[in-house]
């Protein structure tokens, strides 16, 4: 790695540039004839003034401080890092793709309003719903989507449901999603066994329960086993049954959320169908319904009729827009690539390699680690550090020795019930080769807990950065570079 | 029997022996928890996998049903020039594959680009502090009328009818959530009509919302605004398109305490509408109710400079339902390919531009006076304005693509106007195009 520490605004010199405009070959304009001066800008914005090529060399600087999916194995839980194909980018960038306009006339872009009904024909099937809109720009904003469908639902039917039930074991933005949407949040205690209590949820159930949001396989990659006594309690007392996508890696071709019981579900495309993070977005959170909820959909929706693909922007019931255009339409057509690429029978081989990878994984490394779990793990599972807290080492630690052999670290302290958890997704893109090699790196980790921590503690030694400080960051926050700020 | 998949690695041999490790026979085995009733009988009904080259043949087939012409078409998503620079930053896969910074000493380019993108950000709007990005610029503005709510702890927002129609159509239904309302202020021609906005605005007032230049084109006075909504104790809230900000005024030096809008103009192909990357800014005094994540400098034990997420206790992931928003992934990449866009732009570059745009569409507007087209905007406008024309703009819009244009956005749907046309002229048209552009349009008006 390199010692390059400049930000671009370091770098920046007066009367340098990077790009190279048209020519004016209209007449210019007079700026204070034509605007009050108030509404002029008299100081321009301080954007950084460099080269082409000193801009590729701090953005190629900076990329070498980065760890991707590309530079090495990502094993964090309930992300689902697995390989971004590269047909899907280079196909989302086609100019037929990248280069038209959401508000084109429909004649002039029927393959992209093709491919748009496909994959929600697509997704139909794969979760076993009835109908899926692609507007939502992520699973969160999937998972609100979802609760103002079953707020428009229950108010249809004359009903005002306030309660949303969510277990524990469940990611943060179920309960804030529910909070966002207008719902109170109860939540749902796990048994010893990693799975939700059915006797304690069924004390909870009444007639103001709109839903219950779950994950399945949960996020400790177990198995709800009880789903479909889960989902007559919850119908019985006519709430209904969210299913959170984040683990649909999972199930493909094994099962389908709509046979689970479910009547909405979201998935994310940048977790299950390999579009890219992005390094945080943009994804892709399209939501399926089951029948009943067709009409609450967010609307454009995209239908066929008579042959040609049409916007239907018409639906008296529907929940309103969610997203501006039709979702994020590059992202969609990368997901669409995979789903073409993989076929039922590829996305089959994805689950089931997926989930022989994390049991492979869970058991080589269960002599050294705390599992907490009995029970065959789906596509991910979790260890507890705790027999490594007793002898000072933390999972934090741990997570920060795994740097330094050029891994990402699992997720860690999620979920919230597994004390020093550790979540592990291996994904079905990696090789039983760097499954062992990890292994044996955690393994390598387990015994310098015991025979020199310190290795451990003052870990990472070998990236560009040491740990930072988190708490100084948060108490006096600097939060963008000021051209008065010394250098540090 | 198992067909061979190019991203599974997984051969024969490996199952076995990773099977035998576990003392399983068969991979059904790891599936026995799930109960007989839910399984899925025979294959999922979705098309059979297709080789590479094969899928080759047929996306570019179904992308050569897209037209791409030149647009005189923007309505929020505009046809603006995208130096190559940008897109091989953004493929760098050390990016693009990587996740959340959740390991800020393996994630320092991401963070350390994000910090960047924050600060341009501030420098455009004129703001203090920038958080990392929103899915785009209408669902930041529905995030922001929800901060004014929580923050003034009043009941409603009044935003006018000047701001793009999908964000109000959104705005609607995200209000839905903590039922607060939504009252649209009327237009006076082109403009918010701020006599009308007076009288509207109230001591429940949250926020006054606004778009600069307006999705007519046409500037609002900000500075009239403001004082209006200042005299009641609302915030005012302000969406902005970030490249006319190189010649106008910054709204944060006009009373705006918060600014969002949409990055798409700064580096960002249109891509029918997405992805694209919200962005949002505010005053100093909001920080701690920013949603999303936000970058903030720091240091590691011996000094040096480092980046982390922070702020984090106003996130989902740590607050759970106390949050006040639930947005986590965001359009991150989007942001650094607008931050690398605003970087091969610089200073000079962006007012350039952001003046060739002006100077473009008042040409055209001026060519299209001349041929006596009555043009609607009574305020001065950036890249974009209204011409009434003689028949509905649907029947316009088809004669147009059948002469190689794509036209204007028809004004009819949301505003019951159908014989108006909101034309955007951007950098990418040449004088050449603008003139064939009017003549076919006089030729089919006329």
């Amino acid at each position: 790695m390199n010692a390059y520490t400049d930000l671009i605004f370091e770098i920046s010199r007066p009367g340098r540039t990077g790009c190279s405009l048209p020519e004016r070959d209209v007449d210019a304009v007079n700026l204070s004839k034509k605007l009050p001066a108030h509404l002029i800008r008299e100081e321009a914005p301080d954007l950084p003034e460099v080269s082409e090529l000193q801009l590729v060399r701090h953005y190629t600087a900076l990329s070498n401080k980065n760890h991707g999916v590309d530079n090495g194995f990502y094993p964090l839980g309930s992300c689902t890092m697995k390989y971004n194909p590269k047909i899907n980018e280079d196909v989302a960038k086609l100019d037929g793709f990248s280069r038209i306009h959401p508000y084109q006339p429909e004649a002039t872009v029927q393959g992209a309003l093709a491919l748009l009904h496909e994959l929600q024909e697509d997704l139909a099937v794969i979760t076993g719903m009835d109908a899926v809109t692609l507007q939502p720009s992520a699973g969160a904003q999937g998972e609100w989507t979802g609760l103002m469908m079953v707020k428009a639902y229950h108010q249809q039917r004359g009903e005002k449901r306030t309660k949303v039930l969510v277990p524990d074991s469940a990611h943060g933005t179920n309960p804030a999603s529910a909070t966002v949407a207008g719902f109170r949040t109860v939540t749902i205690p796990s048994t010893k066994n990693g799975l939700v209590d059915v006797e304690e949820l069924k004390k909870h159930v009444d007639d103001d329960t709109a839903a219950l949001m779950l994950t399945n396989p949960n996020t400790l990659g177990l198995f709800e086993k009880d789903i479909l006594e889960i989902a007559s309690v919850i119908h019985e007392a006519g709430g209904l049954l969210y299913y959170d996508g984040a683990n649909a890696n999972a199930i493909l071709g094994k099962t389908t959320p709509g046979k689970m019981g479910f009547d909405i579900v979201h998935l994310n495309l940048h977790k299950t169908f390999t579009t890219p993070h992005g390094g945080g977005g943009p994804g892709a959170g399209p939501v399926g319904v089951k029948e009943k909820l067709i009409p609450f959909l967010p609307v454009p929706r995209i239908e066929k009729r008579n042959g040609r693909f049409v916007l239907n922007r018409e639906e008296p019931l529907s929940i309103g827009r969610v997203k501006g255009y039709y979702g994020n339409f590059g992202i969609l057509v990368r997901a669409y690539t995979y789903i073409r690429t993989m076929g039922p029978d590829g996305l089959r081989q994805v689950s089931e390699s997926a989930v022989l990878h994390a049991n492979y994984l869970r058991k080589k490394l269960e002599p050294y680690f705390v599992s907490p779990y009995e029970q065959v793990s789906k596509h991910e599972f979790v260890l507890s550090g705790s027999r490594q807290k007793k002898l000072g080492v933390r999972t934090l630690d741990m997570a920060k020795r795994l740097l330094d052999f050029g891994y990402h670290p699992p997720t860690i302290y999620f979920p919230l019930n597994v004390e020093e958890c550790l979540m592990i997704e291996p994904t079905e893109t990696e090789s039983k080769e760097t499954l062992d090699a990890f292994a044996d790196v955690m393994i390598r980790i387990a015994r310098e807990v015991e025979e020199d921590p310190e290795t451990v503690l003052n870990a990472p030694h070998t990236t560009v950065i040491g740990r930072l400080d988190e708490v100084k960051a948060a108490r006096k926050p600097v939060v963008r570079w000021e051209r008065e700020t010394v250098r540090l | 029997m198992t067909s061979t998949f190019q991203y599974l690695p997984d051969t024969d041999q490996d199952q076995k022996e990773m099977l035998s490790f576990l003392n399983l026979s068969s991979i059904e085995d790891l599936f026995s928890d799930m109960p007989e009733s839910i399984r899925l009988q025979g294959e999922l009904a979705i098309p059979k996998a297709m080789p590479e080259p094969v899928l080759w043949k047929k996306m570019k087939g179904m992308a050569r049903r897209n037209a791409e012409l030149p647009l005189f078409l923007g309505a929020g998503t505009y046809d603006h020039f995208i130096p190559s620079v940008v897109g091989h930053m953004i493929s760098r896969s050390e990016f693009y594959t990587a996740y959340t910074p959740y390991q800020p000493e393996i994630s320092q380019g991401e963070l350390q680009a994000i910090f960047e993108f924050q600060t341009m950000v501030c420098e455009l709007t004129g703001m203090d502090v920038a958080n990392s990005s929103m899915y785009d610029g209408f669902t930041a503005l529905a995030e922001a009328a929800s901060l004014a709510i929580a923050h003034t702890k009043r009941t409603k927002v009044v935003v006018s009818r000047a701001v793009h129609p999908e964000s109000r159509a959104i705005l609607q239904t995200v209000a839905a959530g903590p039922d607060y309302a939504v009252e649209e202020a009327a237009l006076s021609t082109d403009i918010t009509d701020l006599e009308a906005l007076t009288k509207q605005v109230d001591s429940q007032t949250a926020a006054v919302i606004v778009q600069y230049p307006n999705f007519f084109g046409s500037i609002e006075d900000l500075q009239e605004i403001k004082k209006i909504a200042a005299a009641q104790g609302a915030l005012l809230i302000v969406s902005a398109n970030p490249l006319a900000l190189g010649l106008l005024q910054a709204p944060g030096k006009l009373g705006a305490d918060i600014v969002v809008g949409d990055m798409q103009p700064l580096g960002i192909p249109m891509a029918f509408g997405g992805p694209h990357c919200g962005y949002f800014a505010v005053t100093k005094s909001l920080m701690r109710k920013v949603p999303g994540r936000i970058v903030g400098q720091t240091t590691d034990a011996d000094g040096n400079r480092g980046f982390v997420l922070t702020l984090q206790a106003r996130e989902q992931h740590i607050r759970r339902d106390k949050a006040m928003s639930n947005i986590c992934s965001n359009q991150a990449l989007n942001a650094l390919a607008s931050a690398v866009c605003m970087s091969a732009l610089g200073k000079t570059g962006l007012r350039e531009m952001a003046v060739l745009n002006l100077e473009k569409a008042d040409y055209a507007c001026r060519l299209l006076q001349q041929k006596s087209f009555p043009i609607l905007n009574e305020s001065p406008f950036f890249n974009e304005f209204v011409v009434q024309l003689p028949k509905p703009v649907t029947d316009v819009q088809n004669a147009l693509i059948d002469a190689g244009f794509i036209g204007g956005f028809d004004l009819g749907p949301d505003y019951g106007e159908p014989n108006r046309m909101l034309i955007a002229v951007t950098e990418q048209r040449t004088k050449e195009e603008i003139d064939a552009f009017i003549q076919t349009l006089e030729g089919i008006v006329r």
